[in-house]
């Protein structure tokens, strides 16, 4: 499965539009975390723990979208975007979305 | 009184190895972005030669961020005066900048990166109305040309 965030694919020629495709998920983070970062939040600098929980969760959700669209038949989906946004205290959502198409 | 000798204690160190860590992190920035200097990150869609293309995959680099205590501090001094907080501008410009790596990094041997997209996302809050942490996400379509 081919993934671009351009609205064609470069070197090849779209045959077949299947629509919008998307991948959704919802992760908090444990309590472990919560403290190495509360810890780490007094000298500032990168969240390790929480960059990579969100690196996971963002991978999950491509591979939902990218299931997504291996269901309708498609080869690759284009056009990607991403967003994140805090659904509760401690919870984030990453949702991925797309446009399943076929390529050759 | 003890409280107030602690609050300090912990503003001090945050502002020492706050400074050294972002001193040290804007270094290693540089030296990385020389590195990439020949592998362009573009925000237009559209490659001009199109034949040359030989294949193009999703580049992505992520980071969160958070601001020290001492900044923080910072920032609820000038919220009373309003203006830019510029000790924030300069985490969220390495957030940037580290993302935007990272992203290159995921794809090393790509050679232009186009319909790059920057995004950011408050991912937790801080007490009141200081920043709590970052996310900044990098993402583009990692283009190889034919050799």
């Amino acid at each position: 499965m081919i993934v671009t965030n351009v609205e064609s694919l470069p070197g090849k020629t779209i045959v077949e539009h299947y629509g919008l495709v998307q991948g959704s998920t919802i992760r908090a983070k444990h309590v472990g975390r919560d403290i190495m970062a509360g810890l780490k939040n007094i000298v500032g600098g990168e969240l390790k723990g929480y960059t990579e929980l969100l690196s996971e969760s963002r991978s999950q959700s491509m591979e939902r979208m990218t299931a997504q669209a291996a269901e309708l038949g498609a080869n690759a989906v284009i056009n990607v975007r991403f967003s994140t946004s805090s659904v509760a205290q401690g919870a984030a959502e990453i949702l991925c979305y797309g446009t399943a198409v076929w390529v050759e | 009184m003890s409280g107030l000798v602690v609050s300090q204690t912990v503003l001090l160190v945050a502002f020492v190895t706050g400074k050294l860590l972002e001193r040290s992190h804007y270094r290693n920035i540089r030296e990385r972005e020389k590195a990439t200097f020949t592998q362009p990150a573009i925000t237009f869609e559209a490659v001009d030669d199109e034949e040359r293309i030989a294949s193009a995959e999703l580049a992505l680099g992520a980071v969160v961020v958070s601001v020290d205590h001492f900044k923080r501090f910072l920032a609820t001094l000038r919220m009373i005066f309003g203006g830019e907080l510029r000790s924030y501008s300069s985490v969220i410009d390495r957030g940037r900048r580290e993302a935007i790596l990272r992203m290159k990094e995921s794809c090393p041997d790509a050679d232009l990166y186009v319909n790059c997209r920057l995004e950011t996302s408050t991912i937790s809050n801080g007490k009141g109305k200081a920043m709590g942490c970052v996310e900044v996400v990098a993402y583009s379509t990692a283009v190889r040309y034919k050799k």
